[in-house]
């Protein structure tokens, strides 16, 4: 594998009874890419995430990571060696306050201080310094996508799913969710973006691959993968 | 795009915390003035109805490290409880020990059924897992009721040792003494993994595990971890038992007042503290016993009964949520 290549999915294949969710997916992610994956409903985007974070065993082919075999390995194993993710819908630990949420991947992570001073660090880099010893149902929809954020960047990942991360926010809180991934991107976390939010896969994304069924029909330049025929027609229809 | 910044609101102080040396040291500085206080009041009823609060201080502790921290709700405390209290039937008669090494030894076989229940259970959750160990306790009752050694389904007497150790006066005392210390213990025990980094782990999947797992929680080993202590000390607290009446018998051992007092102890204190199940457990246990001694010990579980739909109606998260709402 190439040393910049830091994620390879080859043939991933999942079913659920006599649905197939994914086949054959073919992906290579670059150290410090940012990279779109959008597809329409049901394309297989959110299996496609929960396999390569171990949430589901894939039935055929698998993932490589920094060189690594990933099969087998639980999601948490997964996340202590720097595979993070969010969740399309915001999963805070409810019974914790805000601090103690970073705490969690901090003190288990295995992967920076499990200080408190470091979590306070995590929570000003999304802008909840100020709300640690709230508890998550205080939060706003937008706080509550900044706190999923850093709990996943308090494991300092080397790659970030991100999904749906902007799903439901106004305009101005998708600009305020933007700028922290562009932030973190720009710290050397590659991040694969997994968004219907089109504005923001665009501005965002580097690289655009499009799910369809369960198969990438499309992997190249945002732009031209937009005007393809086939993406067209996936999201709009013949 | 903008760079929408939020307004700065002034940081909540964390709150303040004793160590855990401090409060090791507080219960057993707690232990001593309780263990004091009763020898001073020296009567034989004074001694039974503490032993009698006491092992429900421990049992509801115990439950709480798996039900309330962990978030996984056993309906088979009595198993556990039990499994102590016949370990103390069957070692003191194999091996003629008496009650400290036989607690340890109750401490042994709840810990490995506890960790066993976890393997077994490893899939199950929410009310699959409360019906899993709802049928531990029966099984283990079956078991109990056809082993003759330790008495079958007629019970076990337990003659109480004639040399009281020093410096207590009657075995009694002793017993009691000896509950006070595990009593405290217990605490100190949940207290210490409440505020631990285990604690934590406990807390992140009690609310969500897949998230817990995607923060880098190993939610099976913590798991087990959480069945394997909860069990011992479930075991511990029914070990005394048969030398507190000097006598056992399964259908009381194994009896429901244990299961449903496990559960509503600490869903009446409040399952998220380590002082919940402590003030449920008290207050209920006390109840029960001025119960006992007023009307009729059949109405226990009546009362267990009313105060927990009084709870759950009023107070969902128990005492210490009341006065956390009131802060």
């Amino acid at each position: 594998m190439s040393p910049d290549i830091v994620l390879r999915a080859e043939g991933v294949g999942k079913r659920f009874g006599g649905f197939t969710a994914l086949s054959g997916v073919e992906l290579e992610v670059r150290a410090g890419e940012r990279l779109g994956l959008i597809g329409p409903n049901g394309s297989g985007k959110s299996t496609f995430t929960n396999c390569l974070a171990g949430a589901f065993p894939s039935h055929d082919g698998g993932f490589t990571f920094k060189g690594e075999k990933l099969a087998g390995l639980k999601s948490h194993e997964r996340a202590r060696r720097g595979l993070a993710r969010t969740f399309q819908l915001p999963r805070p630990f409810r019974g914790l306050t805000v601090l103690e949420n970073i705490r969690v991947p901090l003190a288990y992570g295995g992967r920076d201080d499990a200080t408190a001073e470091r979590a306070m660090e995590c929570l000003e880099s999304v802008e909840l310094a100020a709300k640690a010893h709230r508890m998550p149902k205080e939060l706003t929809q937008v706080e509550l996508r900044r706190l999923e954020l850093a709990r996943a960047t308090a494991l300092k990942p080397e790659l970030l799913i991100a999904d749906e991360a902007m799903a439901g926010l106004s305009h101005a809180e998708v600009d305020q969710i933007l700028a922290l991934l562009f932030r973190l991107n720009a710290g050397g976390t590659t991040i694969i973006m997994i968004e219907h939010v089109m504005r923001a896969v665009t501005e965002f994304s580097q690289r655009l691959a499009v799910l369809v069924a369960g198969r990438k029909v499309a992997d190249g330049d945002p732009r031209e993968v937009l005007s393809m025929p086939e993406v067209e027609e996936a999201y709009l229809g013949r | 795009m903008s760079d929408t910044t939020i307004p700065a609101m002034p940081t909540l102080p964390a709150p303040r915390r004793t160590g855990h040396p401090a409060f090791w040291l507080a219960s057993a500085a707690v232990a001593l003035v309780s263990i004091l206080a009763l020898r001073g009041i020296g009567s034989e009823y004074a001694y039974f109805a503490a032993t009698f609060i006491l092992q429900y201080v421990v049992l509801a502790t115990a439950w709480n490290i798996l039900g309330g921290y962990a978030g996984y709700v056993n309906f088979g405390a009595a198993a556990f409880f039990a499994a102590g209290a016949y370990t103390t039937v069957a070692i003191g008669k194999a091996l003629g020990l008496s009650l400290l090494p036989c607690i340890g030894f109750a401490a042994l076989v709840g810990g490995v059924l506890g960790l066993g229940t976890g393997i077994l259970t490893l899939r199950l959750r929410g009310a699959y897992f409360a019906i899993a160990t709802l049928c531990l306790s029966v099984v283990l009752q079956t078991i109990v009721v056809n082993w003759d050694y330790v008495g079958g389904s007629r019970g076990a007497y337990v003659i109480r040792p004639r040399e009281v150790p020093w410096p207590f006066e009657s075995y009694s005392g002793y017993l009691c003494a000896v509950m006070v210390v595990l009593a405290a213990a217990a605490v100190a025990i949940a207290r210490s993994i409440e505020k631990s980094r285990l604690g934590l782990g406990l807390a992140a999947l009690r609310d969500d595990e897949a998230a817990a797992e995607a923060a880098g929680v190993p939610t099976l080993r913590l798991k087990l971890i959480a069945t394997t202590i909860s069990g011992a000390m479930m075991a511990v607290a029914g070990a005394p038992l048969p030398l507190l009446g000097s006598y056992v018998e399964p259908n009381s051992a194994f009896g429901l007042s244990y299961a449903v007092n496990a559960i509503a102890m600490p869903l009446i204190g409040g399952t998220g503290s380590w002082a919940g199940p402590l003030i449920g457990a008290v207050l209920l246990a006390s109840l029960q016993q001025a119960a006992t001694v007023t009307i009729s010990s059949a109405a226990n579980l009546m009362i267990v009964g009313v105060v927990l739909v009084v709870f759950v109606c009023a107070a969902p998260h128990g005492i210490i949520g009341l006065f956390r709402r009131q802060k």
